[in-house]
């Protein structure tokens, strides 16, 4: 076959892989701790159950898992595919747009629940939602866009 | 409102006018990743301005011979 119309479709860049990543580990990562603070609660009340060591764990495992992740991925790529260029700074601005109106949704949820005088349960809770939705979104926004078209408004 | 990209190129062609140029070799004389190359050539990502005059460069020919833009 003609090499000119050889096209490797399964290589991907390493911003695609890190995109990758992002969404996989943070979407499992809140996943457990979801699941884990709800058989604490057993049918109770969410407020009584003890929740920030489980919050603090799994926000430090996903850090760590992705930095770790993102080594691992990088050990292997080959010298081409770890280049950036302007496509991946595009796709990268526009899976952070995404994901950043969910930052600012929660902390302003969390500053009026604040003011509302809310269980403190339930204000780092909204805190960890927004920001797992943010980076979830965020990083399949790149993946999607990295597998499909870049739009076009 | 997301759309398709109404330009066309015609990449592939001239690679093959080219001495068979790979998608590797065109990727690292305009300076982008060969995925990039690729999403050009399949119509999913239109290049900026300066890199489209870049791969014309790579040619030797005319922008509009390279992208095309139908007429309204």
């Amino acid at each position: 076959m003609s090499k000119i119309l050889y096209i490797e479709e399964r290589a991907v860049t390493h911003e695609e892989k890190r995109a990758w990543i992002m969404f996989v580990v943070n979407a499992v990562a809140y996943g457990i701790y979801a699941a884990i603070i709800l058989s604490r609660a057993g049918g109770g009340a969410l407020t009584a159950v003890p929740y920030a060591g489980a919050l603090l764990v799994t926000i430090i495992l996903a850090i760590v898992t992705t930095i770790v992740l993102d080594i691992v991925s990088g050990m292997f790529n080959r010298r081409e595919s770890r280049l950036k260029d302007v496509r991946d700074k595009e796709i990268g601005r526009l899976g952070d747009r995404v994901g950043q109106a969910f930052v600012i949704i929660g902390a302003t949820a969390a500053m009026l629940m604040a003011m509302a005088d809310w269980n403190r349960f339930w204000i780092a809770n909204v805190i960890y939602l927004c920001f797992a939705i943010s980076s979830v979104l965020g990083s399949l926004t790149k993946v999607l866009v990295y597998r499909g078209r870049f739009p076009q408004w | 409102m997301v759309k398709p990209t109404r330009v066309t190129n015609r990449i592939r062609t001239l690679r093959f006018e080219h001495g068979e140029m790979t998608q590797a070799d065109l990727a690292d004389r305009i300076g982008v990743t060969r995925q990039t190359v690729i999403a050009i050539e399949q119509g999913r990502y239109s290049p900026s301005l300066e890199m489209a005059f870049r791969i014309a460069h790579v040619f030797g020919v005319r922008l509009d011979d390279v992208f095309q833009y139908p007429e309204v």
